[in-house]
């Protein structure tokens, strides 16, 4: 329980506000942004962040006892395992083919032909496509 | 249950409510993924407060075990989207 009188309870209780925060905000831009591409970027971030944050309340809370050691072990996992897995579905679903947003600017993944070829830098692509803009093959 | 366990508890409602819309809604299966793959995440979130609010270490336990679980789902849809077979 929280019990807010005692200062390290309302600390743990700030912390997992502030995760809380990060979390709603982030299942916001889920559902307000226009792309794939762009909901995956907010939502794996901002989620991470705030779970992260709220398991770290559970650790002042509690302190470095046994249910500190496992808020310990599931930050770490959390830390290790989310931005991996949201990796693998932005390439997964680029490689299948689901296209940018309108507005975007521009496609690196698809230049580098999706990880085939070694990135290039912005100065190469220009001189990559000549003077016209269009695509020079060597 | 306190103010502050309630509080708690419902903006990671709120959370969910706006991750299933998306899940429902989403205009391509790459942003149904996304959408689950997020819920594991904000799920491991409610069993650390939920941990709190009951002062128990199972809870902690049973976040450990589905973020793990949620991981090895995520990359079984990531592996589905692309079209490759579970074992390719």
């Amino acid at each position: 329980m929280l019990d807010l009188s005692q200062p390290s309870h309302l600390i743990a209780f700030v912390v997992m506000l502030g995760g809380l925060f990060f979390d709603v905000v982030g299942c916001l831009g889920l559902v307000r942004l226009p792309d794939v591409y762009n909901r995956l970027q907010a939502g794996t971030k901002c989620v991470t962040l705030g779970t992260f944050l709220i398991l770290l309340g559970v650790l002042i809370r509690f302190g470095f006892d046994s249910l500190g050691w496992k808020a310990v072990v599931c930050m770490f996992f959390v830390a290790m395992t989310s931005p991996t897995a949201a990796h693998a579905i932005a390439r997964a679903s680029h490689r299948a083919g689901f296209g940018l947003w309108s507005g975007s600017v521009g496609d690196r993944y698809a230049e580098d032909d999706e990880g085939r070829r070694a990135p290039v830098s912005p100065g190469e692509v220009e001189r990559q496509r000549g003077p016209q803009g269009r695509e020079v093959h060597p | 249950m306190t103010t502050a366990i309630l509080v708690l508890l419902f903006g990671l409602t709120l959370g969910f409510v706006l991750v299933v819309w998306r899940a429902l809604r989403g205009p391509t299966p790459a942003d149904r993924a996304v959408a689950v793959d997020i819920l594991g995440i904000l799920m491991v979130g409610f069993c650390a407060v939920l941990s709190v609010a009951l002062g128990k270490d199972l809870y902690l336990i049973v976040g450990l075990a589905w973020s793990l679980l949620a991981f090895v789902g995520s990359l079984a849809l990531a592996k589905l989207l692309e079209g490759r077979a579970f074992d390719a």
